[in-house]
């Protein structure tokens, strides 16, 4: 499995979202690299496609897929199962984006 | 890191907000206390606190607590935070306080704010009596254990000093031009 995980130090998500994906990839018995990129320019952003900060990767599948964002360095809104905005993508998106590419390798 | 120091006077501003008028901190100075927030349209942070961001107006209104979000976000490169967004986004969240748009970014950097949501607090001489974030849970309403914000009114209107007087603000950066 093939796993990146992108940041920009300007948005504080970063290290609890990264905490939160090693949780999830022990759980799930995956040992697998996490290639870490940290994004603070609008030309990274663009070259990555990355809507903002923490963007998780999984065989290059993003574990929340946004349609039309605009590519920059700042932090992501995410919206959790009950409707709430979130700095951070919760366990269970990341889980199931874990157990997708699990179907799909 | 802030210009303004607990103790020090507001630093004036006159904006203009999404319902087309000028908001100047003067125009406020009969209320008992003045939360300014430097705040923005596409922040994460600031999305999951507005709605405690107008609760607290609606309950500490009749109080004479009045609220102003300031969004000095560049919005050349952060579209999100344009003027015409901050209309959309104020009456989408029915925003219950003024909502005024820092073009030039003068106000932001006068007052050293770095992040959105930032809370500076001024009791009615004006003088900073709390600056930082709105609560100790940014994520999940249902477990603040600490309502940083509303314990400084609730300090301030009883004539008290806030017990805690600086929290560091989460959130995200303000986008300089």
């Amino acid at each position: 499995m093939e796993i990146r995980f992108l940041y920009s130090d300007q948005c504080p998500s970063h290290d609890e979202a990264i905490e939160r994906l090693r949780k999830v990839l022990d759980e799930e018995g995956i040992n697998a690299k996490i290639e870490v990129i940290r994004v603070e320019t609008f030309e990274d952003a663009k070259r990555f496609r990355y809507p903002g900060s923490p963007t998780i990767l999984i065989n290059g599948h993003d574990v929340d897929p946004v349609p039309n964002h605009e590519y920059a360095p700042t932090c992501r809104a995410y919206r959790l199962e009950d409707g709430r905005i979130s700095p951070l993508p919760s366990v269970s998106i990341i889980r199931k984006a874990v157990h997708a590419a699990k179907g799909e390798s | 890191m802030t210009n303004l120091k607990i103790g020090d006077k507001a630093i004036p501003f006159n904006l203009t907000g999404v319902d087309g008028k000028n908001h100047s901190l003067a125009e406020y100075s009969g209320k008992n206390a003045v939360a300014v927030i430097f705040s923005c349209n596409h922040c994460p942070y600031v999305r999951a606190w507005e709605d405690r961001m107008v609760q607290i107006q609606a309950d500490y209104d009749m109080k004479g607590v009045q609220l102003i979000a300031i969004n000095a976000n560049d919005a050349s490169k952060y579209p999100d935070d344009s003027f015409e967004k901050m209309k959309e986004r104020a009456s989408e969240k029915h925003f219950n306080f003024p909502y005024v748009h820092d073009k030039s970014q003068q106000i932001a950097r006068a007052y050293g704010a770095e992040r959105t949501p930032e809370v500076f607090l001024f009791d009615k001489t004006g003088t900073l009596r709390y600056h930082g974030v709105i609560d100790d849970n940014y994520d999940d309403q249902t477990g603040v254990k600490v309502k940083f914000l509303r314990d400084a009114l609730d300090a301030i209107l009883s004539g008290k000093a806030p017990i805690t007087t600086e929290t560091k603000p989460v959130g995200c950066t303000i986008k300089w031009k």
